[in-house]
């Protein structure tokens, strides 16, 4: 039943949960304060190799306040090895199961007490020594291999025709190798736990982004059914990846709490969260293209080297968006890495579609040039009209149309081609870029129960995670489409892990999986309330059927006669029922995603400015224009490709982890000197949303929009960073220093 | 963060004598010392609170034409009397660039000139640092070294100062009133920070239990309100420790440069006064020329002490543009970006 | 050993044995006032998710020693808003979509409100972005952040007569 009944959805409405984040009283993990809460703060190696040897156990127990000090010789034997993976997506932790170190800022005890500073001093008075090894953290260094897959799951080399060939018989060709650097997610909510066990049962507050896989490990570690372990997440304070899986500062509390059988809080120091939560790894990318003169591709390969851990697997799989962007006859696509001595690398957001795109994009920019082609026609000339590897149709592609809009607001028909033509009143150079963007439209598996209560008003719950993109608004929003009632009628509940299981806000598919369960979940139980009315004789709406009637303000109507009509309740207290109730699963349907490609597309626009002598940058313009199916929420839509944008100013020009290579120790682990942009670096940021309808995507035919603003905008600015200085910059981010000349 | 005795000083006399105590420490806001304190770097084992003391809270104009600044004075406070930001416009400037308003408010005048390096192995406890460790080495040499120092650093430490405040001071011949023990006494601003040499953990003038209570700027330091800037490069539009920065103030006479003045900022683990090429300035036609010699000047005796060499280039090219922009006079109000390249003066 | 200080928190008076003089004001407002509202996400003057106004003025609540501020009166984004009616700049925030996860957002708009009553900065865009660079928000809501603090600026300014009217009672 496709058919939507009321008119939420596509409204620019405030956020739901906009009164209680603005007066403060939005609850966070760490703002939960159970009756005898201790505090927990970890101790983190400063080696990157090695074992601990030595913990000063007495001096942190001897200062005042601190109840106890976890290390591997008395922490929670767990019922599964943290290294045990669940699966090829899971990852392994530091559990405190032994002495071993394997990167920098690996957690190596913890020491909990009856406050914050007693435990924060206990910790540091462990003066750990270690017996060292030297490690090894420069990307490069290590032995290459092939990866068996990249990201999650996907294949590390993928190609069609023959590379080679291709760029033999081009007519212009170029070579480029990128280097993007290391990167930390970095959400302003450090990674909390606080955990309170009663027998075998454990309630944990906590931040994820899937709540249900975070469940199940826990479970697995623990040895308990997942029935006895409860999580809340009402509120994450941005995740960006890094809280899709519980990470092992979060575990740890959990353990700490078993550990002394009292309420634990442990949160995460900030220099901490340069370590085990997770990072986006640094790769070097190199591109090789061929085009005729005319600016057709005839073959272009992208190559990743990366990096990962000694002792697990997770690669950015940077090249992959090359199998879905341009077409060519002759593309291949490939990825390296090698291990370092570095925590494991996670999905961070736009996983490989983000390093990669800023080469390739640049890589295009100097193809251009090297034609004297506009980079806005190079593209089109190029133009994918079906997936290039696949060959297969996509599900829908308004990239054009993008290209278009956005360069109709930009004002891009009067760029000159060549670079350093442009200052502005002040002097400074000027330059403009283009960057398409891309992200896949996937989705996961989630699950919701709608409840329609005799009192006319609606109950929606499924273990949903906010994490700023919005599902306290937009789930509401379709739940109240799907049950024809009111917003203000309608009670959503998510962010509780007893709830039906939410899915994975991740990989942009959250609206998209969990607004098709919220949905059905809807749909169902309008169909349960009009079985029991259209079945009813004394009922206005007898014999109509299922299909027969329509939802909408609390009541169904006849569809061939809408004067005959009641409302939920009347129906549920004729019928002598409290409620009825339906579940709802949102999925890919297999038959549609396997004959479509299904992605969002996006054409962004910068505008730099550099000073000439001084090299300073600043991006004073980003025009982003991206088509991604149904927009739910226009208002909520729009920030979600600004936060995209604006990470993609921070790739091109700033954030940048500064490994020594000799400790292995990230030297610029706190938010003075780890940039990412403040206020001032964003004069100016507009997004277009064009028109997209996608009949194959989902029913609601919604794709993501939480990545896409990264894609493409870090290529923009690289591209205007040339355009006004006429230096091509191959390390992002791009520095000043490079521009000094 | 340590266990200390907390003692909260009511008279300077008072404060001294408890800051006289071995392992004493001064809070005033903190913002620096909390930090500090946060990170494991300091751990005092008494902290004597100077934030009560009386009559350091006030901008005085002294009768010979001088300003003196309470050391309690705060930084925003400051940047945003009027009477003090028209005299000395290329001080509010650098103030107003440095850090956050949130800082801003509470961070005290004397407290940001005693501000100490940002250097991230003086940070990490884990390094080898001679400035926290005496005798340890200086782990920076070698590592991550992109803002440390190209000007009077040692085999010992190449860390920078990180005050933005104290390079005009430093320009403008400020002095710093300090009380002891033993009485009170003056130190120039520009003896006041000391290079590190081979005991980079004696950082500045200094004696211990002495307090700062004033920056004096002299009378002839309001000569320069009508051509005085502060510009300073960074990695972000705001919020961000300088690469390199400079403080320019000329006094002009007509198109000719009666005097100059000359501060670098982020180049050592000093405000770095460049005497040499004042003095070369002074006297001649303001033109791009004279410019460019003096910033050669400037920077006579820079050297890389890392993976660095670009700031040398780069605070030549300051020290012409902070020229420049003193030439064309002071704007009516300390621009939107304070001490920025994007702060919209002409210079095309 | 233990000092008692007393705060005004929100205009109530507070007065708190402190058993260590190590607490900053911070963690005494979250961890012993339950006043979660102020967030800690650097605790080391980095972010701004922290700010208060203490006596009037925005600062980093995780650098300043509460010992030190004895007498000091502090405003949170719990005292914000009046008799159940958002503050002029909180509703302007939800307006103008200025957050996503709302981490940062109490920091946000406590250092807004300070930013419209210091006055430096009125309605010019550029120097409300500038002056709200004390505060990240990683989510990248800036652009709405400084749209809610233009809009908020200006129906401060006509409720008041005055910019930054609005609060002067709080200020010591």
């Amino acid at each position: 039943m496709l058919e939507r009944h009321g008119s939420s959805i596509g409204q620019p409405l405030t956020r739901r949960d906009g009164p209680d984040k603005v007066t403060g009283a939005a609850r966070y993990a760490a703002d939960v304060h159970p009756e005898g809460l201790l505090h927990a703060v970890m101790a983190v190696s400063t080696i990157a190799r090695g074992r601990v040897a030595h913990l000063d156990l007495a001096a942190a127990q001897a200062h005042p306040g601190v109840v106890a000090v976890m290390t591997p010789e008395n922490a929670p034997r767990l019922a599964r090895s943290p290294d045990e993976k669940e699966g090829p997506v899971s990852f392994r932790l530091d559990l405190l199961q032994n002495d071993g170190v394997r990167y920098a800022s690996q957690p190596i005890a913890v020491v909990i007490a009856e406050t914050l500073e007693a435990a924060t001093e206990g910790a540091l008075l462990l003066n750990p020594r270690y017996e060292a090894e030297t490690p090894s953290v420069v990307l490069g260094a290590g032995e290459r291999f092939t990866p068996q897959m990249v990201g999650a799951g996907l294949p590390a080399a993928m190609g069609s025709g023959d590379l080679e060939a291709g760029l033999a018989a081009a007519e212009a060709r170029i070579e480029a190798t990128y280097d993007t650097a290391a990167q930390y997610h970095n959400a302003l909510e450090p990674h909390a736990s606080v955990a309170e066990w009663d027998g075998d049962r454990l309630t944990l507050h906590t931040p994820t982004q899937g709540l249900y896989p975070a469940k199940a490990r826990l479970a697995a570690l623990f040895g308990l059914p997942p029935e006895n372990i409860r999580i809340h997440s009402p509120y994450l304070g941005g995740g960006f990846g890094s809280k899709g899986f519980l990470s092992s500062p979060q575990i740890l509390g959990v353990m700490a709490a078993k550990l002394v059988g009292r309420p634990v809080k442990l949160v995460t120091r900030r220099e901490q969260m340069f370590g085990p939560v997770g990072h986006r790894a640094s790769t070097r990318q190199t591109l090789r293209l061929g085009a005729k003169r005319d600016g057709v591709l005839t073959g272009y390969g992208h190559h990743t080297l990366t990096l990962t851990s000694t002792y697990d697997d997770f690669f950015e799989p940077a090249s992959v968006l090359s199998r879905h962007l341009y077409a060519c006859p002759a593309i291949a696509t490939n990825h390296e890495a090698s291990r370092a001595d570095i925590p494991t690398p996670l999905f961070m957001r736009a996983p490989g579609e983000a390093p990669g795109s800023v080469a390739l994009e640049s890589a295009l920019d100097e193809l251009a040039l090297e034609l004297g082609i506009d980079p806005l026609e190079l593209r089109l000339r190029n133009y994918a009209e079906v997936e290039p590897l696949s060959g297969r149709p996509f599900s829908s592609k308004a990239l054009r149309e993008c290209y278009a809009q956005g360069a109709e607001r930009f004002g891009w028909a009067s760029r000159p081609l060549e670079p350093r033509q442009m200052r502005d009143a002040d002097g400074l150079l000027v330059g403009w870029g283009l960057g398409t963007a891309t992200y896949p439209a996937g989705m996961f598996q989630g699950e919701a129960r709608a409840t329609i209560r005799a009192d006319g008003t609606a109950l929606v719950e499924t273990a949903a995670q906010d994490m700023g993109q919005g599902p306290w608004t937009v789930l509401a929003q379709i739940a109240a489409d799907g049950l024809g009632l009111p917003l203000d009628r309608l009670d959503l509940r998510i962010g509780d892990s007893d709830m039906p299981n939410g899915g994975l806000a991740g990989g942009s598919t959250a609206t998209a999986t969990t607004g098709t369960a919220v949905h059905n979940a809807a749909q169902g139980a309008v169909a349960a309330l009009a079985a029991l009315a259209t079945n009813d004789p004394a009922s206005p709406l007898y014999g109509a059927g299922n299909a027969g009637v329509t939802a909408a303000e609390g009541r169904l109507s006849r569809r061939d006669d809408p004067s005959r009509s009641e409302t939920f309740s009347e129906i549920l207290a004729r019928a002598g029922r409290d409620s009825v109730e339906a579940k709802g699963q949102g999925a890919g349907e297999p038959a549609s995603r396997k004959a479509y490609a299904m992605h969002a597309h996006g054409a962004v626009y910068a505008e730099v400015k550099v000073d000439p002598d001084l090299g300073q940058i600043r991006v004073t313009r980003l025009v982003g224009a991206f088509a991604a199916g149904r927009v739910v929420n226009p208002r909520l839509v729009r920030s979600q490709y600004y936060g995209g944008m604006i990470w993609g100013v921070s790739l091109a020009l700033h954030e940048h982890a500064t490994l020594d290579a000799r400790s292995g120790r990230v030297m610029n682990n706190n938010l003075a000197e780890y940039h990412v942009p403040v206020n001032a670096d964003i004069p100016s940021v507009e997004a277009i949303l064009v028109e997209e309808h996608d009949p194959h995507v989902n029913p609601l035919g919604i794709k993501g929009v939480g990545e896409i603003g990264i894609t493409g905008t870090a290529g923009a600015i690289a591209n205007a960073v040339w355009h006004a200085t006429g230096v091509r910059v191959r390390e992002i981010p791009i520095t000043l220093d490079r521009l000094l000349g | 963060m340590n266990r200390f005795d907390y003692v909260r000083a009511g008279s300077v006399a008072e404060a001294i004598a408890a800051g006289a105590e071995p392992g004493a420490a001064y809070l005033a806001a903190g913002t620096n010392l909390v930090d500090l304190m946060k990170g494991g770097i300091a751990r005092p084992e008494r902290i004597v609170d100077i934030t009560r003391l009386p009559d350091l809270d006030r901008i005085e104009r002294l009768p010979d034409g001088a300003t003196r600044i309470g050391a309690l004075v705060r930084n925003s406070d400051l940047a945003h009397d009027p009477d003090f930001a028209r005299s000395y416009p290329a001080v509010a400037e650098a103030l107003l660039a440095g850090a956050s308003a949130q800082l801003r408010n509470a961070a005290t005048a004397a407290g940001n000139v005693l501000q100490r390096t940002r250097c991230q192995y003086f940070y990490d406890v884990a390094s080898a640092c001679n400035k926290r460790a005496p005798g340890s080495g200086c782990e920076a040499i070698g590592g991550v070294t992109r803002a440390h120092a190209v000007l009077g650093w040692s085999a010992h430490c190449i860390a920078t100062n990180p005050s933005d405040f104290a390079v005009p001071l430093a320009a403008l011949d400020a002095v710093v009133e300090i009380e002891g023990s033993a009485g009170r006494r003056e130190v120039a601003l520009e003896a006041f920070h000391r290079l590190p040499g081979d005991a980079p953990e004696r950082e500045t003038a200094l004696e211990a239990g002495e307090l700062v209570v004033a920056l004096r700027l002299p009378p002839e330091a309001a000569g320069f309100a009508a051509h005085a800037r502060y510009l300073k490069v960074r990695e972000r539009t705001s919020y961000a420790f300088a690469l390199v920065s400079a403080a320019v103030a000329l006094r002009m006479e007509g198109s000719r440069i009666a005097e100059a003045r000359i501060a670098l900022g982020g180049v050592a683990l000093k405000p770095w006064r460049c005497r040499e090429a004042e003095a070369a300035l002074a006297d001649r036609e303001a033109t791009p020329e004279a410019f460019r010699a003096t910033a050669e000047a400037a920077l006579a005796g820079a050297e890389p002490s890392g993976d660095n060499a670009f700031k040398i280039e780069l605070a030549r090219r300051i020290v012409v543009r902070g020229l420049t922009l003193a030439r064309a006079g002071t704007p009516e109000r300390v621009p939107a970006l304070p001490a920025s390249p994007f702060a919209g003066a002409h210079h095309a | 050993m233990s000092i008692p200080i007393t705060l005004t928190v929100n205009g109530i008076p507070r007065t708190v044995a402190l058993e260590d003089p190590r607490v900053t004001l911070l963690d005494l407002l979250r961890e012993r006032l339950d006043l979660t509202g102020s967030k800690k996400g650097c605790d080391r003057g980095q972010c701004g998710a922290c700010t208060v106004l203490l006596d009037g003025r925005r600062v980093n609540a995780c650098l300043a020693l509460a010992v030190s501020h004895d007498g000091a009166h502090v405003t949170t984004i719990e005292g914000l808003a009046r008799d159940g009616e958002l503050h002029p700049v909180q509703a302007a925030f939800i307006a103008h979509d200025g957050f996503q996860c709302g981490f940062c957002t109490p920091g946000q708009i406590v250092s807004a409100v300070g930013l419209i009553q210091e006055g430096q900065a009125g309605d010019d865009p550029e120097r409300i972005r500038e002056g709200m660079s004390g505060n990240l928000c990683r989510c990248g809501a800036y652009a709405g952040i400084t749209e809610a603090v233009a809009t908020a600026h200006a129906a401060m300014a006509g409720a008041s007569g005055l910019p930054g009217g609005y609060l002067r009672e709080d200020a010591a």
